[in-house]
């Protein structure tokens, strides 16, 4: 008689932490893992938002390790992360944008009102850049060994927390690997 | 106790009559133009793949029913590959190598996904089994306490069975 109440009572159990678990973990679930990871950055080279008679090219990803940074100004997440993306680069950090889907006057605005982080940044008009970087969700950020393979994606804004648990490490890590690649 | 802050709502406020845009705000670029297919076969191939594609943004909606400006971007992006005579698998390969198995509404069977495919069939044996378990319980239940009689139930019978003198009128 007992235990025909505790096979509900239990199944109930299984569900509830089912579903705790599902709750804990909703907040990843737009993570999307990204297939990139490993793989050399997309080759790109299309005009840059200071100069557009200049280009940026992938190539130029080669031979340093770097940041990649998707931004645009209509962005309203762009503008959170802006600020530690100006205390990155000043602590030396590289960091290359790819300005998304973005008016030329409106990406240029930005930059002076909010400074400029970048070393140049690509002006990815059409965002067919953007797709082959499997962008879905701006601002994002990729972490770009030595040899310009990317080896991290961070998607959505970046707070101190990342970069301080992710980020830095990973770029400490690689300039190591790269100098003993060198030596 | 709430207590509402009158300046904090007023803030709110000024926020959102000083800032409308802020919500609009969006993705600019040159302005779209509808997609036209002069081959009924890219057609229906382009409408397939945007069936079986997710879009990245609104991630429970496919290419073809999401507003997203990213979703338009992927569709043209599908319709100017079609048109180039590439074929679906092609197409499907390119937004795996970019996306990743996760633009696919219709994911491979792989170490990954063995769970998602073979789950629900787990599901079913365990309740199967379940289900077959109970019979059986019921069903031997049943015979025992229909084919044999315990030693009190039998002195009862015989009592029931056995005239009595006494009563017959």
């Amino acid at each position: 008689m007992k235990k025909q109440f505790m096979t509900p009572l239990i199944i109930f159990g299984f569900l509830v932490v089912l579903l705790v678990v599902g709750l804990m973990k909703a907040k990843y679930v737009r993570d999307v893992p990204s297939p990139l990871i490993g793989k050399p950055v997309p080759e790109f080279s299309i005009p840059t938002v200071g100069d557009q008679q200049k280009n940026f090219s992938s190539e130029e990803l080669k031979g340093q390790v770097s940041l990649v940074n998707i931004w645009a100004s209509w962005c309203v997440s762009c503008r959170a992360e802006h600020r530690l993306l100006n205390a990155l680069a000043q602590q030396g950090i590289n960091i290359y944008g790819i300005n998304y889907k973005d008016e030329l006057v409106d990406a240029r605005g930005w930059l002076s009102a909010y400074g400029n982080p970048y070393i140049k940044s690509a002006h990815d008009i059409s965002g067919r850049t953007g797709i082959d970087w499997g962008v879905y969700g701006t601002p994002e950020t990729f972490v770009i060994d030595n040899k310009g393979m990317i080896r991290y994606k961070h998607t959505g804004p970046i707070y101190q927390d990342d970069i301080t648990e992710k980020v830095l490490p990973l770029i400490e890590q690689l300039k190591a690997e790269q100098l003993k690649a060198e030596s | 106790m709430v207590k509402i802050n009158t300046s904090f709502l007023f803030g709110m406020l000024i926020i959102f009559f000083v800032f409308p845009t802020a919500s609009s705000a969006g993705p600019r670029g040159t302005p779209k133009e509808p997609i036209v297919f002069n081959n009924p076969q890219i057609e229906k191939d382009y409408l397939e793949l945007a069936e079986e594609l997710r879009c990245l943004v609104c991630q429970n909606q496919n290419l073809i029913d999401s507003n997203a400006e990213l979703a338009d971007d992927l569709r043209r992006e599908v319709a100017k590959m079609l048109k180039q005579g590439k074929n679906k698998e092609q197409v499907t390969e390119f937004m795996v190598d970019r996306y990743g198995d996760f633009v696919l509404y219709n994911p491979p069977l792989k170490s990954s996904t063995w769970l998602l495919w073979g789950g629900p069939f787990v599901l079913m044996f365990f309740a199967l089994f379940i289900m077959l378990r109970k019979i059986n319980a019921a069903n031997s239940e049943k015979n025992t306490a229909s084919s044999e009689l315990s030693e009190q139930e039998k002195e009862k019978l015989q009592a029931i069975l056995k005239p009595s003198p006494n009563k017959k009128g």
